[in-house]
């Protein structure tokens, strides 16, 4: 198993095969512009929980093997032939606990700000602070 | 037929009544004429968005926006085949954590035995991210006065203390769901070695029971026994426990020295040396953080009015 | 490829666009704990069984109820202003 024959792949030429890795882009941009593009302060959380997703997705698709099964050790069948790659996999179990524990801190973040402006629009948040601080 | 209220909100929400109103994007205001207006100390002036034009603004983002999606989509395309055989991601570190895993590490799950037996330094860190992150969010929710009545001086949340839900078929079915679902979260963490789940799966079920339980039944008879110490010691606790037991792994494994933690058979349940008790604490340490944001935003304190 | 991860991720895909496109939060929150159900069924067919309980004990339980309360404080703290204005 170890690093030889890899393909040389040309730019264009596994874009239909790497569905997996399409999908996750794909998601993680639409979370990406949801961060970027929109003012409200509860929509950029949730694009943010997008992104992290999407990330994990690409993460763990790129351990698949085709043809071969979960990592969990059966009949004492110790070859590495017949598993799939159990390194992404924990990889990714980390950053799910890590994900939930960032959009509970930017939630809790969104709730101070509103009880303090009164308002969930990022414009006339800075707005108000600019304000606020010229005072 | 008079319904109960948390039914009226919930067909008041189907009908798409406004509960949760999104505020009007009200004007920016526009800057005051205050005549002689001091200016920063830095003397630059600083990104007004409101001011700029927001045609300029609005088309930049959106520039920047196409550009990262077509250099993401170009870039997959470069990418090896999914699922290929070849791919550069397989080479003797995945071979020797399958073939050797379960002579060095004891665990038929070879996810929990990487996670906790070669990279166990990892999982401490993140260990110890989420103490972290329920400690920010301690700092930025806590209530700080308490009524004599337990509850607490937030006018908005003014939650009874023991306020157990008013719907009869919720408390029902929490009946039978909460003692369910902490016992199969119970399990998860104790079989993360010999098949699918591990400390964090069973410690978000443990703590999604937990938040049921205290729904159903109120926030008094969870006092009885999950306060704001109980939650202090138990993550201390975990987290020591964790600390002093991998100390010992990595002390023994640099000098050479034998370390005396058995093995075991593979398959049976005390077997994998030291993966069962790193699962339990990491599986106690989720189950608490994912309970005490919980009861940070409903109430402002884990337990007791704290 | 066959049609039932199609279906699938473009399940995913429509998700992401629809919570992008809507205005209402509650829906945008709704929307988001779908995703992550569906999102726990494909790592079944990646066959990784860890992530997938670790995904739907997080993603679709403890995440979505976090909005939601989120929505719900945000809510109350607008209404006791009302209340307040009115008075």
């Amino acid at each position: 198993m170890l690093c030889s024959g890899r393909e040389e792949s040309e730019m264009g030429s596994n874009l239909t095969f790497n569905y997996y890795e399409v999908a996750s882009v794909v998601v993680f941009s639409i979370g990406f512009t949801m961060l970027f593009l929109n003012k409200n302060l509860i929509k950029k959380a949730i694009g943010f929980n997008f992104m992290d997703s999407a990330i994990f997705l690409f993460l763990a698709s790129n351990g698949y093997i085709t043809g071969r099964i979960s990592p969990i050790l059966s009949n004492g069948v110790t070859s590495s032939e017949q598993y799939i790659n159990p390194i992404p996999a924990g990889l990714v179990l980390t950053g799910i606990v890590v994900s939930v524990s960032v959009t509970a801190f930017f939630l809790a973040l969104i709730t101070r700000l509103y009880s303090h402006y009164h308002t969930l629009d990022m414009d006339e948040l800075i707005a108000h602070s600019r304000t606020e601080a010229d005072l | 037929m008079k319904l109960s209220p948390s039914l009226e909100r919930f067909i008041n929400w189907v009908e798409g009544e406004d509960v949760f109103p999104v505020p009007e994007a009200k004007p920016v205001p526009r800057a005051r004429k205050a005549p002689a207006r001091r200016r920063r100390k830095t003397g630059a002036p600083f990104f007004r968005p409101g001011k700029t034009l927001p045609v300029v603004y609005d088309m930049i983002a959106v520039i920047v926006c196409i550009t990262v999606i077509l250099t993401l989509l170009i870039t997959v395309s470069w990418l090896p085949r999914f699922g290929g055989e070849t791919n550069p991601h397989l080479n003797e570190v995945y071979a020797r954590y399958i073939e050797s895993g379960l002579d060095e590490a004891g665990a038929v799950n070879t996810v929990a035995g990487m996670i906790l037996d070669y990279r166990a330094f990892d999982t401490l860190g993140e260990s110890n991210v989420l103490f972290i992150a329920v400690c920010s969010v301690l700092i930025l929710l806590r209530a700080d006065r308490k009524e004599k009545d337990g509850s607490l001086n937030i006018p908005e949340l003014q939650i009874p203390w023991s306020a157990p839900s008013e719907d009869p078929v919720f408390r029902a079915s929490a009946y039978i769901l909460v003692p369910a679902t902490a016992l199969f979260g119970i399990y998860v963490v104790l079989n993360g070695h010999l098949s699918a789940g591990g400390g964090f799966s069973g410690g978000a079920v443990i703590g999604a029971s937990m938040i049921l339980y205290v729904n159903a039944f109120g926030w008094e008879k969870m006092d009885r026994f999950f306060t704001y110490n109980t939650y202090k010691w138990i993550m201390f606790f975990s987290l020591i426990t964790y600390t002093v037991l991998k100390t010992w792994s990595f002390y023994t494994g640099a000098n050479g020295i034998e370390s005396g933690i058995p093995l075991g058979n593979p398959g049976a349940i005390l077997s994998s040396g030291l993966i069962l008790p790193l699962n339990i604490c990491v599986g106690l340490v989720v189950a608490c953080t994912m309970y005490s944001f919980y009861a940070l935003f409903r109430k402002g304190g884990i337990g007791n009015g704290k | 490829m066959n049609l039932a991860v199609a279906f699938l991720l473009g399940f995913l895909i429509v998700c992401a666009a629809a919570v992008a496109l809507t205005k209402n939060l509650l829906a945008a929150v709704l929307i988001q704990m779908g995703y992550s159900t569906i999102m726990s069924v494909i790592w079944l067919l990646l066959e990784s069984p860890d992530l997938a309980i670790t995904e739907a004990a997080v993603g679709a339980g403890v995440t979505s109820i976090l909005f939601f309360v989120a929505l719900l404080r945000i809510g109350a703290i607008a209404r006791a202003r009302k209340e307040e204005r009115k008075k």
